[in-house]
């Protein structure tokens, strides 16, 4: 599956907890831009995990900021 | 290098905690008691301490089994000050291993019925410990998002893959399990009793799922020892599945009544644990004097079944009394000692709380981060000395309270 495909999967999965409704770029951030707290977190991840059938472990959500890095880290585990 | 006449810009390393100190300057400038400020000047039993030259009961403690001022547990305590000092100066793996510390891991053994026990200086440390070392690179630990901070901060300091689950929520548990690659090592992470809410895990499907998957266990027990489950030994216990549980960590900071922390197990290796992990090793050990009063609580817990009864009592009476009044509480039966009121927000709860403690009632006020669903709640514990006069008239001062700060109609 390539970038865009996830990207726009992702995208769909973000909607309902883009509450303000931002413009997702590939560098708008989690915290900063979309506000998420730590239980809106865990249910995106939850949903994401489910959506690709992965994990993405705390260690590796320490190392993601932005839409774009989350695109990129779910095609990398997807392999 | 910095020649003597420059200065580089100051960053104070307290600027990050500007935010708090606002809030706690909020809430103290509206004219409330510091609720994390209070102090006992005299405890005068298990259930009744002064506290602002006011006689006040006592429903925000962890002394379950009401094991303080137990006459044989103090008599202990003396005795072994006397005998051995005020203090051991020493790690565990070093000087500070005396009789007392080996009497009270063998109290433990006999409690659970297991082969080993390895005691700590505190529950915290204990959880840091055995998380830390057992997890290491290329292993995961599955974990109740819920979870306590020392759990938490136990897995912050090992190296494996931290992946949490939401709230006793066993399908997505069993999904994280899944997932993780072939041949990875695993460690699911629960609780007996979540000290939050007061509501109890299902830990027998829970386990069941995590055997299927080749997973060990861990079981944080803390606030259901000496009072859930048969022999006192847990909600693990209670539900017929200790066998399945590789680790029970435990504290004497509740039940038992004094400090300290433990991790019982069957595991044919595990002592091994003693030289390989870090907060047992590079700590001093406990004082004679506490593991003499916690050997003779422990001992004393095996044979407290009348006590686990008349504390079952108090739970429900005290549930059904704070229903009826009106308040919304954590769970909607009582499962443990743990009732927790759910309070409209933090303004209304410290309001509430010192209300209550004008009446003459202390409870623990809990608010985020550490509570979960940014909930703000007021806290009460019982005990088995609780008499069943104590918690009538903890009903009424909770109802006169309600009222007072508006939250009951
Ligand atoms: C679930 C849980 N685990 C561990 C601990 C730590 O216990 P201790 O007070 O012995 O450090 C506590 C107590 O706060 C707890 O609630």
């Amino acid at each position: 599956m390539d970038r865009e495909e996830t990207s726009a999967r992702i995208a769909a999965l973000i909607a309902p907890f883009n509450k303000k409704e931002v413009a997702i770029t590939d560098r708008t951030r989690f915290t900063d831009d979309l506000e998420f707290d730590s239980l809106t977190v865990m249910d995106f991840v939850a949903a994401i995990e489910d959506e690709f059938d992965i994990i993405i472990s705390m260690n590796q959500q320490a190392e993601i900021e932005n839409y774009g890095q989350l695109v990129d880290a779910v095609v990398k585990l997807r392999g | 290098m910095l020649s003597d006449n420059m200065t580089v810009s100051h960053t104070d390393l307290f600027s990050k905690f500007d935010p708090l100190i606002e809030m706690r300057r909020n809430l103290l400038d509206s004219g409330v008691e510091d609720p994390f400020g209070l102090v006992m000047e005299r405890v005068l039993s298990p259930t009744v301490a002064m506290c602002n030259g006011r006689e006040t009961i006592l429903l925000g403690t962890y002394n379950y089994m009401g094991m303080t001022f137990d006459p044989d547990v103090i008599a202990a305590g003396k005795q072994a000050l006397d005998d051995f000092g005020s203090g051991t100066t020493g790690s565990r793996v070093l000087n500070g291993t005396y009789a007392g510390h080996r009497a009270v891991e063998q109290a433990l053994c006999e409690f659970y019925a297991m082969d080993h026990a390895m005691v700590f200086s505190t529950g915290y440390q204990a959880n840091l410990g055995i998380i830390s070392t057992i997890a290491g690179k290329g292993d995961y630990i599955v974990l109740d998002i819920d979870s306590h901070a020392s759990i938490w901060d136990g897995c912050k300091m090992g190296d494996a893959e931290v992946v949490p689950f939401k709230h006793n929520d066993i399908e997505a548990m069993e999904k994280r399990l899944r997932r993780i690659p072939d041949g990875a090592g695993k460690l699911v992470v629960l609780e007996g009793v979540y000290s939050m809410l007061g509501d109890i895990a299902p830990l027998k499907d829970m386990i069941a799922v995590a055997r299927k998957y080749g997973a060990m266990v861990l079981v944080d027990e803390a606030h259901s020892m000496g009072f859930i489950g048969p022999n006192g030994r847990g909600v693990a216990e209670d539900q017929g599945c200790l066998d399945q549980v590789d680790f029970v960590i435990g504290t004497f900071s509740k039940s038992v009544g004094t400090v300290g922390g433990f991790c019982v197990s069957n595991h044919p290796k595990f002592e091994i644990m003693r030289l390989v992990c870090r907060p047992y090793v590079f700590t001093a050990s406990l004082p004679p004097s506490v593991v003499a009063t916690a050997r003779t609580s422990i001992r004393k817990l095996m044979h407290a079944g009348a006590k686990r009864a008349h504390l079952w009592e108090n739970s429900k009476t005290l549930h059904k009394g704070l229903k009826d009044a009106g308040f919304q509480l954590g769970t909607d039966s009582p499962q443990s000692a743990i009732i927790a009121v759910i309070m409209p927000d933090l303004e209304r709860g410290a309001a509430m709380w010192e209300a209550l403690l004008h009446e003459g009632l202390y409870v623990n006020l809990a608010r985020p981060p550490a509570t979960p669903a940014n909930m703000t709640l007021l806290r009460c514990s019982l005990c088995a000395e609780h008499s069943a006069a104590q918690v009538q008239q903890i009903i009424g001062m909770f109802t006169r309270a309600g009222k007072a700060v508006g939250i009951l109609g």
